[in-house]
């Protein structure tokens, strides 16, 4: 699905633009981010209740699509900086994680089930 | 039914076999009291978010409690780093823990807002250097209902 | 719902023995980090983790949650095996990730206020 769309399903808003047209096929939630490094799949939305620069450092590095932040939750405006300087788009949605993700599933997400050893 | 009880827990600090075990047993105590539900929780969140604080931070500790018709009082005394900058440590999101703690799902910086948000009264102080000593009330209202959440 | 419903939709496997079943599940919680479970999840919830330590029997003991998952095939050890017997919490596990599990879980009603 689209940014664009994941958007409309969460209420979210956007706070680091970029193209909203880009496909998503993928999530992964998490609020460790050893645990993005070991397990998660790249060109993924990541879905966090995280919010500092680590995440976005992590997100790079993992090659995440987007990241979205559960219940609220912003980073500071140097990790918003941070995020639009990798082009890495951040959403943040008044949903809990447990929420974010049952809607996302529910409309087709899915995560690689990629199972640690 | 007694409406008063009292009784003290030792903590020993990074023993994370035990961590918990202090807020569990004053939640036994109050559930045998037959406080009320609400109560119970905003009494065992706060008491856990102590306990777990001494046990990462501190070297030991002594967790009393006071359990009246009034109110429960907890008062945690602990010998260890004790708090630079207490203000700074209430933010939600501030924390001191290192990285091993932080991968146990410890650390968020969320322990002392979570206990502020769910008692009626914090009190804090610290000797750098020394340790902290923390107490927290609970009123019991004359019902012995647990007033607002 | 109770536990050995999530158990059959899900092919949980059920790690702990001689654990209660049959409590009722109201939500669910998904976390990693031990003061958002205290401060935030609800009486008879079943919490979603990664978190593997002795620990998590406490939070989940005394937040009465209904018990635990763990996601990516994680298995806890003995101790905290022991200490979820002691303490009447059920662990379960499976092979998926935390995004597919609560996806789940959600298609079957729960939700997480």
């Amino acid at each position: 699905m689209t940014l664009r769309e994941i958007i409309t399903i969460l209420s979210a808003e956007i706070l680091s633009p970029k193209d909203l047209d880009v496909i998503v096929e993928m999530a992964y939630c998490a609020d460790l981010m050893s645990n993005v490094l070991s397990y998660s799949v790249p060109n993924a939305l990541l879905i966090t209740n995280l919010t500092n620069a680590q995440v976005i450092r992590t997100a790079d590095v993992a090659d995440m699509e987007a990241i979205v932040f559960c219940r609220g939750k912003r980073p500071d405006p140097d990790t918003i900086a941070l995020a639009a300087r990798k082009a890495i788009p951040l959403l943040v949605t008044s949903l809990s994680m447990f929420d974010t993700c049952g809607r996302l599933y529910e409309k087709g997400l899915r995560s690689d089930a990629v199972s640690g050893k | 039914m007694d409406n008063n009880a009292e009784g003290t827990f030792f903590l020993t600090g990074k023993d994370f076999s035990r961590a918990g075990t202090a807020s569990g047993s004053l939640k036994k105590v109050l559930e045998n009291m037959g406080l009320p539900s609400n109560v119970i929780r905003r009494a065992s969140i706060a008491a856990f978010e102590a306990e777990m604080n001494a046990i990462i931070y501190a070297v030991a500790g002594i967790m009393h409690y006071y359990v009246t018709p009034e109110m429960i009082r907890v008062v945690l005394q602990d010998m260890g780093q004790g708090i630079a900058n207490i203000e700074l440590a209430m933010t939600e999101g501030f924390t001191t823990a290192p990285d091993y703690i932080r991968e146990m799902g410890f650390g968020s910086g969320m322990g002392l807002p979570n206990i502020k948000k769910n008692v009626d009264k914090l009190t804090i102080s610290s000797v750098a250097g020394e340790g902290t000593t923390l107490e927290f009330l609970i009123n019991l209202d004359k019902t012995g209902e647990g007033g607002p959440e | 719902m109770i536990l050995q419903q999530l158990v059959d939709a899900l092919s949980l496997e059920v790690i702990t023995q001689g654990t209660d079943l049959t409590k009722t599940v109201t939500g669910g919680y998904v976390s990693d980090m031990i003061s958002d479970v205290i401060g935030n999840a609800g009486e008879g919830y079943v919490w979603i983790t990664f978190q593997i330590h002795l620990n998590i029997v406490a939070a989940a003991s005394l937040k009465n949650l209904a018990g635990i998952i763990l996601v990516n095939n994680r298995t806890p050890d003995k101790e905290t095996l022991a200490r979820a017997s002691e303490e009447q919490v059920a662990i379960m596990s499976s092979p998926l990730p935390a995004f597919e599990i609560v996806g789940r879980l959600y298609d079957l009603g729960l939700r997480c206020r």
